[in-house]
């Protein structure tokens, strides 16, 4: 099955590659966008989903500096539910 | 002494590191797929882009044959230098505390920076004294260093005042793990061992190694 994982700096640690997007698009006249953030998304299938929180946990995200969510979906809700 | 410098896919400044080394030792490389040491009494994990630096700096590399006989060897209390990515490769491995994101200013910057020793007492700065500066380059784009709540004692360089390049907290160059067998860098020391080339102060760091395991064993 198909899975989907976000994984995003975690919150309070300084962005530069998000603050440089928001710049550009201020830039472009998209004043509105405030908040930017860059993060990754990383695709999959698997035959287990149970073990897709310990790929995060061991090699997908490094815990210190990003957060990871297992985005919904059919196989991501048991995804999660393993976690 | 002599010293194992470790060679991954994408590694670029080993031969450095090993000509470095060979001023105050013997030094061979060990590829990335051995898991056998050879015996060495020090091991360096150089610069470059191991595995491509996919994912992150440093994230694949740690998973390597090699590398965890290197991290064997370094819970054992054998001396491991990790320069620049190898640095962010003994961050991932959980052998030093941290990580390294990108620079502030998102640039790739190479300059000659000061270096302020903080801790005397790793095993990698034992030539020098508590407050001593070395002259030494960096060159990365991935060093910006990040250890919340690090103690003291496990920082053991400095960038000097005014001269932080990448935005790393309390201006960290390096640190160490708690027992100071393991330290980590964003700094080039075996770029630095030759007045011919601006500065010798990195040789400091291979010569306190040297110091503390003075003899080549006869090779049997």
């Amino acid at each position: 099955v198909r899975v989907r994982i976000l994984i995003r700096p975690k919150q309070g640690i300084l962005d530069p590659q998000g603050q440089a997007v928001e710049q550009a698009l201020q830039a472009l006249g998209f004043e509105q966008a405030r908040n930017v953030h860059v993060g990754r998304l990383i695709e999959l299938d698997v035959d287990d989903v149970r073990d897709v929180p310990e790929m995060c946990q061991r090699l997908l995200a490094n815990p210190l500096i990003e957060d990871y969510e297992i985005l919904p979906g059919e196989a991501g809700a048991e995804a999660r539910r393993a976690a | 002494v002599r010293f194992g410098v470790v060679r991954f896919p994408g590694s670029c400044d080993e031969v450095d590191a090993l000509l470095a080394c060979r001023r105050f030792g013997e030094a061979q490389l060990l590829w990335h797929k051995e898991r056998d040491l050879a015996g060495v009494d020090a091991v360096v994990v150089p610069g470059g882009f191991s595995y491509g630096d996919y994912l992150r700096a440093g994230a694949i590399a740690r998973f390597s044959p090699l590398m965890e006989s290197v991290i064997e060897f370094a819970r054992a209390g054998g001396p491991v230098l990790g320069i620049c990515n190898g640095f962010q490769v003994l961050c991932e491995a959980g052998l030093l505390p941290g990580a390294l994101l990108p620079n502030r200013s998102l640039r790739f910057v190479c300059r000659q920076v000061d270096l302020v020793v903080e801790n005397a007492d790793t095993a990698f700065t034992c030539a020098c004294e508590s407050g001593d500066r070395l002259s030494v380059p960096v060159k990365h784009t991935t060093g910006r260093y990040h250890a919340p709540g690090i103690p003291d004692k496990q920082i053991v360089l400095r960038y000097a005042p005014g001269q932080n390049p990448n935005g790393a907290q309390d201006d960290i160059a390096g640190v160490c793990n708690r027992e100071g067998n393991v330290v980590g860098l964003m700094p080039h020391p075996e770029h630095a061992v030759d007045p011919l080339t601006g500065s010798a102060d990195g040789g400091r760091l291979f010569e306190s190694v040297a110091l503390r395991v003075p003899a080549v064993a006869p090779v049997a």
